[in-house]
């Protein structure tokens, strides 16, 4: 019972505060944060006996939804390694980020609005990693979505705010047009939606590898909007519209990250479907994380800027999984929670002080903030993947695997991608914090509410790698091969030995990949012996293009929606109004009209002429009747 | 006395009923040329009883007399109204039901 | 309650309020108000009591009454419900008990005829739901028409009298076909066995031949259709939605358009081949409905026609999940039935609410009204949330039951459908971003929110219904399918035959 009070008592306190204490900020905010902090707490119990033995028998436990014949829905949990890793993630840096949002949303007017979106978001998110089949995933699936919604259009007198939301939802939208046809096909391949019973399906080879494949590219699209994957990857940057802290939570640690998870999760397809289908999972992810990189250089918002490294991290975790290695996907994921939610809330510190998102109008911040300094900056190795932060560890997995698969392009875009990782976050550090001082403003050091959380993160973001430690036993990649439905939980095997061994070529490789990015940046940033701005003028037509996102949104905006809107709904608004209305209908009533005008010269009003029409027409009558 | 007789007279009261609705111009005479058709048919309805042998004329002239009742108490009362606003009774004048 | 007529005193209990309304003083408002909310609280608190003891585990048609009427016919005052009518017969007790107070906030002159005929026409409405008798049937069907042309007619805005002269020579004209339809059963059946009876039952009950089926199918479908709206036969709808008054709207889109797939659902129930016949050709239609209606709604403007296009798109998913013929897509269009109705009124009231004020409903006329108006905007988002199907809100399940069972079907078709969705999602959501969000404008200032209980009630009871059958649609979907399934079974046994 304890674990549906995960999903209740969110679910509660957003209803407590929308329906009665909204008019009271104060309260609200700790109906909210209490709310994810009595979850935290629920799940640590669960967290810390899984650690002690990771092959404990998973617990499932549902209640039918919905009972009609030949379709039988559950809305279930399910209690694995996996999932406990995902809600230990969730509620942990979930806590941390409401209590750092108490201060940082201190005195906005939709205080307690924004409140009571949190823990819908909190809700949605436990049940998207609670889920135990895809009906139910598929219907947290889109709550996070609409949480998303609200707290993109939190400032919804913003223009670009109210755009962004909505960009959000329908991109997503069109991602889970394929998941929805996913389930579908994967339904009536096995007749359950269950995970574990489909899974031992799948394995018992009951399903066509065709099926399989067109199922996992279907589902994939899903993780493809939620996870923003080239082409889907356009409204993650423009959901930087939200508060920072939203930034951090659903765009950063957690739900973008369901993308990812929900690949975990159903690893079963993904172990049974064929390679080429894997192929274009793994270099869809290839794709993104080298063009986020490079979309990264290209700006000067500091969201953005780590939006854009978000989006290359997804797309780092996505490959992984593609190649085959979902532990190191989810491996990096969970580091990627820290560090990226660290440095998001760092960012946050920052505008909060400056009032700016511009990192050009920043400068020298080091002396006046220096534990969000610090802990940037720590977040920011993490990020690089510097041994021995977290993300060392956690990159070095992915590209290993993706090494080991023979996949070497991939490997080389990965590798590549990590130097440029390397190369715009010591811009970030090198421009925000150090440097000439160009801020306008009083900056100074954020309150206590929001630096324990970033303290507290950092930490986090240094040794969470460790988990992942080649060598230990159990590690992180232990339990995430135990997951529930897994062939390897079902052996009863440990999966990840096979899978990792800590190979030298490759952490030297990505190392020196990282240190040529930093000195680079730090030549151009830091040191200025190379002109920011003569680089920017030798190759002006590719900066421009990546300072215009290589003209994807345009492409969108221009070409597709333009064109769907102004073409076909306007042709068929055409149809409509002129053919069906206007021609045929109209023109029925008008040849109506006209031939009843003409009629109506025969009513004459006379009452004498009506009667000698009818007294004519009898007569008329009676002559047919007689000569007859 | 046959009834033929009956019938002749019916046919004779119901021409000149239609002839004064054709050919009148005072709704009130035209009025009375309805009625007189009214009668030419009970006539006949009674004829046919009689020499039928049959009941069911009769109740139906007694069922047209009282509808003709009710129709000319109608009728006169719709008249009335008609003068009061239109000042005449020509049939000729009170034209405005037309296209 | 052994031997209580309940669905006559659901039924009547308008009918009454009507006879009642006659001899009350026109000024004296408020009694007009309390006997139409009386008279409605008794039909929706019945309703609910009805879907409560309902006897799913027996299923069929119960609570039935039967008075003889004109025995040389074969017609009586026959009444009974199954599964699918209680649903609808709900659904009905909700939009008018809503309506009315909506009507109370949006109708300020002749108030006593409005409720009348609104009355008026939710007898009928209750009444083709309950009707077991082909001419009551018809009769009801004709009785919640009419009314329609006063209430469009009168109390309407712009364009009021081309919408409703439209909508009813297209109702009258559909009406016609499906009287065809009705009496060449009269005849056939008569003769097959020798006693003239409408008891739809007992018509029900024979078999007919194949190719006769196919036949007499047609006009009952496209009779029926014409209600719902199929295409091509829907341009009467978005008309008539925004010429009406709110209520009227409400009741024309919530509930009238249910009639006509009410009327095929039964169509398909007593010429089951003829249904499988022609169910392909319904599939395909209904993608017209959706995709087609869909691209309509989103390059309009006006609100109301925007969500009038919008509903003739939705239906055209109950008529896809009609044509599936199995249990889900058939439970689905049937709970789709009901949420659209519910959704559907909760839009019209609130574009109502927001127009009574602003004498405006083109979208580019607002901005921002979300800071003015946070109840009403949040309501409406609820609303658009439904609309393009998110979980937790009743649409949802039922449009996710009729992909699932389209997608078995007519896998291509299912597809384009839940393509559909997306189409929905980006014309609502633009509405809200254009209307509720960016700036707020200046000459909106004085607009007002639903503060007093009155406006309130009808937006909350709406959306309590959409949110409770979205978190636990098993409240109805039992009772639903308890009527589904001999439908279906009927409808699979003549396509193996």
């Amino acid at each position: 019972m304890d674990i549906w009070a995960l999903l209740i008592v969110p679910l509660a306190a957003a209803l407590i505060i929308t329906f009665i204490t909204r008019k009271r900020a104060e309260l609200s905010s700790y109906v909210s944060v209490g709310a994810v902090v009595i979850c935290f707490l629920i799940v640590l119990p669960y967290f810390v006996r899984m650690l002690g033995n990771p092959h404990f028998e998973h617990i499932e436990q549902s209640f039918l939804w919905l009972d009609i014949p030949g379709l039988m829905v559950e809305m279930g949990t399910i209690i694995d390694p996996l999932s406990l890793i995902m809600l230990f993630i969730v509620t942990f840096v979930g806590s941390l980020i409401h209590i750092y949002s108490r201060n940082y949303m201190h005195g906005e007017k939709g205080y307690a609005r924004f409140f009571a979106s949190l823990s819908l978001f909190i809700f949605s998110m436990l049940g998207i990693v609670l889920a135990n089949n895809f009906i139910m995933i598929f219907v947290f699936w889109e709550l996070v979505g609409l949480a998303s919604y609200l707290l993109i259009g939190f400032y919804f007198e913003k223009p670009s705010a109210a755009d962004a939301a909505k960009k959000a939802f329908l991109v997503n939208r069109i991602g889970d047009f394929g998941f929805i046809l996913g389930i579908f096909v994967l339904y009536y391949a096995t007749g359950t939606f269950n995970f574990i019973e489909m899974a031992h399906i799948i394995q018992a080879g009951n399903v066509s590898s065709g099926t399989l494949g067109l199922a996992a590219l279907l589902i994939f699209c899903g993780a493809m909007g939620k996870s923003a994957q080239f082409p889907l990857h356009v409204w993650l940057p423009d959901a930087m519209e939200g508060p920072t802290p939203v930034s951090a939570l659903i765009h950063a640690a957690t739900m973008v990250a369901a993308g990812v998870y929900m690949l975990a999760r159903t690893g079963f397809l993904y172990a049974a479907a064929p390679q080429e289908a894997m192929m274009v999972i793994a270099y869809i992810g290839g794709i993104t994380a080298f063009m986020a990189a490079l979309l990264a250089l290209g700006q000067s918002d500091i969201k953005r800027i780590i939006a854009y490294s978000t989006l290359s991290s997804l797309g780092y975790m996505v490959m992984s999984v593609g190649v085959g290695g979902t532990g190191a996907g989810m491996f990096y994921l969970m580091t990627h929670a820290f560090f990226k939610a660290l440095l998001f809330l760092g960012a946050g510190s920052v505008i909060h002080a400056c009032h700016t998102n511009d990192i050009w109008e920043m400068g020298k911040l080091y002396p006046k903030m220096k534990v969000t300094a610090v802990t940037f900056i720590l977040g920011a190795l993490a990020m690089m993947g510097i041994f021995p932060f977290s993300g060392f560890w956690s990159k070095d997995e992915i590209l290993t695997s993706v090494f080991s698969s023979g996949n070497y392009l991939l490997f080389g875009v990965g590798v590549l991608t990590a130097g440029i990782t390397a190369l715009f976050m010591t811009k970030v550090v090198a421009v925000t914090f150090f440097g000439e001082k160009r801020y306008h403003s009083h900056p100074h050091e954020s309150p206590v509410g929001m630096t324990i959380p970033l303290v507290v993160l950092a930490i986090f973001a240094v040794i969470a790698g460790f988990a992942g430690l080649p060598g230990l036993d159990p590690n992180f990649g232990t339990f995430v091969s135990a997951v529930a439905g897994s062939a390897a939980a079902h052996a009863g095997e440990h999966g990840a030995h096979a899978e990792h061994h800590f190979n030298y070529f490759v952490a030297i490789t990505s190392t020196i990949a990282v240190f040529i990015g930093i000195i680079i940046g730090w030549l151009i940033y830091s040191k200025k012996s190379i002109d920011n701005n003569a680089i920017a003028e030798k190759f002006s037509g590719f900066y421009k293009a990546l300072q215009n996102r290589l003209y994807i949104d345009h492409f969108y905006d221009r070409v597709i929606v333009a064109g769907i809107y102004n073409n076909i709904a306007r042709l068929f608004n055409f149809i409509e109004v002129y053919i069906i209305i206007h021609f045929v209908l109209n023109g029925i009533a008008y040849v109506t009209r006209q031939i009843g005008k003409a009629l109506r010269l025969t009513i004459s009003g006379q009452l004498q002429h009506y009667a000698f029409a009818m007294v004519g027409g009898v007569l008329v009558l009676m002559i047919i009747f007689v000569l007859l | 006395m046959t009834l033929n007789h009956y019938l002749i007279l019916s046919f004779i009261l119901f021409s000149i009923g239609v002839a004064g609705v054709l050919l009148r111009r005072n709704i009130i005479i035209v009025l009375m040329s309805l009625e007189l058709i009214f009668n030419s048919v009970n006539i006949s309805l009674a004829a046919f009883a009689y020499y039928l042998k049959s009941i069911t004329g009769t109740v139906f002239v007694v069922f047209n007399i009282t509808v003709a009742a009710a129709e000319v108490a109608i009728g006169l009362a719709i008249l009335v109204a008609v003068y009061r606003t239109r000042k005449t009774v020509n049939v000729e004048e009170l034209k405005d039901m037309r296209y | 309650m052994e031997g209580f007529p309940i669905l006559s005193v659901i039924m009547l209990s308008p009918l009454a309020a009507v006879l009642l309304l006659l001899f009350i003083d026109d000024a004296r408002v408020a009694v007009v108000r309390g006997i139409a909310i009386a008279s409605t609280s008794i039909s929706l608190g019945l309703s609910i009591y009805l879907l409560c003891i309902y006897d799913k585990a027996k299923g069929g048609f119960q609570f039935i009454e039967k008075i003889e009427w004109v025995r040389s016919l074969g017609i009586s005052y026959h009444l009974g419900v199954d599964g699918i009518s209680v649903a609808m017969v709900l659904l009905t007790s909700l939009v008018i008990f809503t309506g009315v107070f909506v009507s109370w906030v949006g109708i300020k002159h002749r108030i006593r005829e409005h409720y009348m005929f609104l009355l008026l026409l939710v007898s009928g409405v209750y009444g083709v739901f309950m009707s077991l008798d082909l001419v009551f049937f018809f009769l009801f069907y004709e009785l919640a028409v009419i009314p329609m042309y006063p209430l469009i007619g009168i109390w309407g805005s712009a364009n009021r009298e081309y919408a409703t002269m439209k909508l009813t020579l297209y109702l009258s004209l559909g009406a016609m076909v499906a009287l065809l339809g009705l009496l060449s059963l009269y005849f056939t059946a008569g003769a097959k066995t020798g006693v003239y009876t409408f008891d739809m039952l007992q018509i029900a009950s024979l078999s007919y031949e194949t190719g006769y089926q196919i036949k007499v199918f047609l006009p009952l479908l496209f009779g029926f259709g014409v209600l719902v709206p199929l295409a091509p036969f829907h341009s009467w709808s978005p008309t008539g939605h925004a010429a009406a008054p709110s209520a009227v709207s409400m009741l024309h889109a919530g509930v009238l358009m249910k009639l006509g797939a009410y009327g095929i659902i039964r169509a398909m129930w007593i010429l089951p081949e003829g249904a499988q016949y022609w169910m392909p050709w319904v599939a395909g239609l209904s993608l017209i409905n959706i995709f087609y209606g869909g691209m309509v709604a989103m390059s309009r403007r006006d609100m109301k026609f925007m969500i009038g296009y919008s509903s003739s798109s939705h239906m055209g998913y109950v008529l896809l999940g009609l044509a599936t013929v199995n249990y889900i897509g058939v439970n689905g269009a049937v709970l789709l039935m009901f949420a659209h109705g519910v959704m559907t009124a909760l839009a019209f009231s609130l574009i109502g609410f927001v127009y009574d004020q602003a004498h405006t409903r083109m979208i580019y006329d607002f901005s921002g009204l979300a800071k003015k108006v946070p109840f009403v905007a949040v309501a409406f988002a609820i609303m658009g949330f439904a609309s393009s199907g998110l979980p937790g809100l009743a649409n949802f399940v039922a449009e996710l039951m009729v992909f699932i069972g389209a997608f078995k079907e007519y896998p291509i078709h299912a597809i384009v459908a839940v393509f559909g969705i997306i189409i929905t999602a980006t014309y609502m959501l633009r509405c809200l971003r254009d209307v509720f969000f960016r700036e707020p404008m200046e000459k909106w200032d004085d607009l007002r929110d639903a503060r007093t209980f009155v406006e309130r009630l009808p937006f909350v009871i709406l959306i309590a219904v959409l949110l409770v059958v979205g978190f636990y649609p098993t409240v109805i979907v039992d009772v639903i399918n308890s009527g589904v399934v001999p439908l279906v079974d009927k409808l699979n046994a003549a396509k193996i035959g």
